[in-house]
């Protein structure tokens, strides 16, 4: 069967893309992000998953006002890097998994998340920038993606619950998928920032700090935080970070932290990732 | 009932009623995302305009690059960065014109962690009350 081994919140900042695109990762400005990303790509790098499911929002690139779906998958056989005002990344286009892409589909409407089914989007630096950062400037990504985006820009976005009960359906749906694949969830977005108005600049290291903590050891209880401690403390773009939670919602309860790294500033935001295994992966057959 | 979200300063919630206010001022900006469009506004920028059935504040403050004033004619910030792309600006310089310091200060505000928290949680709070 198809098993979620791992779990990485992460960070996708549209600058930390711009940086990798235009060679400045080297500048004394970016070293310390892309050095604090060393660890993860080596970790991906031997993990070898064979499909991610990305988990992410579209920035008013794929979906406009016109239709604003609140969880929605991307079951295309790929996904092309969007023009976001400024030419699409020089990035590989997204090799998608349209089988398993179509089973969770099924299976997750079926337990009642009534997700929307893409068959065609562009992607945005929410789903690009991840992988940047995991695998670097390859002729090809690695590994299969599957987009699942969320919206967290018209309010109300999804709970932090519902996103965390939506990881758990995710599980359950992977693991009756026959073929066996190697899959790695992650969560993106975030940590603390606002961009818009007169609070723009916002960061609050010690919520970030907490959030990661929880995260690891409290998700049930971090589930039920509610939309505005996130906006009152952390700035009105770190409602992003319930993104996270759809992550860890399909890992176990107890989970082993692999690794984590903050840094501020990235542009607007605080950069942060997390590197999360189930404790009872090595029952597993790894 | 009073909306708590309210309550935080400098900040503007992406609701039902701001997305209504703000659909057609929001739909232009997503516009720009082509560059024939973006050609086309930057030669005519009131003729593009006039193609949108926006409010006249909403397009003067389009013409005048009133970021805040976007946003409270219910633009959103996702938006509006397609019209400061299209203009050539990074999200720090727009940022740092919305928060009203010069792009080199909120650089260095960034620098060194970041606005602060500490006062900025309520308006009470913000008012040192």
């Amino acid at each position: 069967m198809a098993r979620i081994a791992a779990g990485v919140g992460t960070s996708h900042t549209p600058a930390i893309g711009a940086a990798v695109d235009a060679g400045r990762t080297d500048e004394a400005y970016w070293r310390p992000v892309f050095a604090g990303y060393e660890p993860a790509r080596r970790w991906i790098a031997k993990e070898k998953p064979d499909v991610v499911i990305l988990v992410y929002n579209d920035h008013a690139c794929a979906f406009s006002l016109e239709i604003i779906p609140t969880f929605a998958i991307g079951c295309a056989e790929s996904f092309a890097p969007a023009d976001e005002g400024w030419g699409p990344r020089p990035v590989p286009v997204v090799q998608g998994a349209p089988e398993l892409a179509w089973s969770l589909a099924q299976a997750l409407i079926l337990d009642a998340f009534d997700m929307t089914i893409v068959n065609r989007m562009d992607v945005d630096h929410g789903l690009t920038v991840p992988l940047s950062l995991l695998f670097g400037q390859p002729a090809a990504w690695p590994c299969k993606v599957i987009p699942l985006a969320v919206n967290v820009i018209q309010y109300p976005p999804p709970t932090g619950q519902r996103c965390y009960e939506l990881g758990k359906a995710i599980r359950r749906a992977v693991e009756a998928y026959p073929q066996d694949l190697k899959v790695v969830i992650l969560g993106t977005g975030g940590m603390s920032h606002q961009l818009q108005g007169e609070r723009a600049g916002l960061i609050n290291s010690a919520f970030d700090a907490a959030f990661l903590d929880r995260l690891v050891t409290d998700p049930v209880g971090l589930a039920r935080m509610p939309h505005i401690d996130y906006v009152r403390e952390a700035g009105s773009e770190a409602i992003e970070l319930v993104m996270w939670l759809v992550m860890r919602g399909a890992l176990d309860e107890r989970v082993r932290e692999v690794h984590r790294f903050y840094h501020v500033p990235a542009s607007n935001t605080a950069v942060g990732h997390i590197i999360l295994e189930n404790a009872g992966r090595q029952g597993m057959g790894e | 009932m009073t909306n708590p979200f309210d309550d935080i300063p400098g900040t503007v919630i992406f609701d039902a009623a701001r997305s209504r206010q703000g659909y057609h001022l929001n739909m232009f900006c997503f516009s720009l995302m082509k560059a024939e469009s973006r050609a086309a506004f930057r030669a005519d920028e009131r003729a593009w305009l006039e193609g949108f059935p926006m409010s006249e504040a909403q397009k003067a403050a389009v013409l005048a690059r009133d970021w805040n004033g976007m946003i409270a004619l219910g633009g959103n910030i996702y938006f509006t960065a397609k019209l400061a792309a299209a203009d050539g600006l990074t999200f720090q310089e727009v940022a740092a014109k919305m928060s009203g310091v010069s792009q080199e200060a909120y650089a260095a505000m960034m620098l060194a962690g970041g606005r602060s928290i500490e006062g900025q949680r309520s308006k009470s709070e913000a008012r040192g009350g």
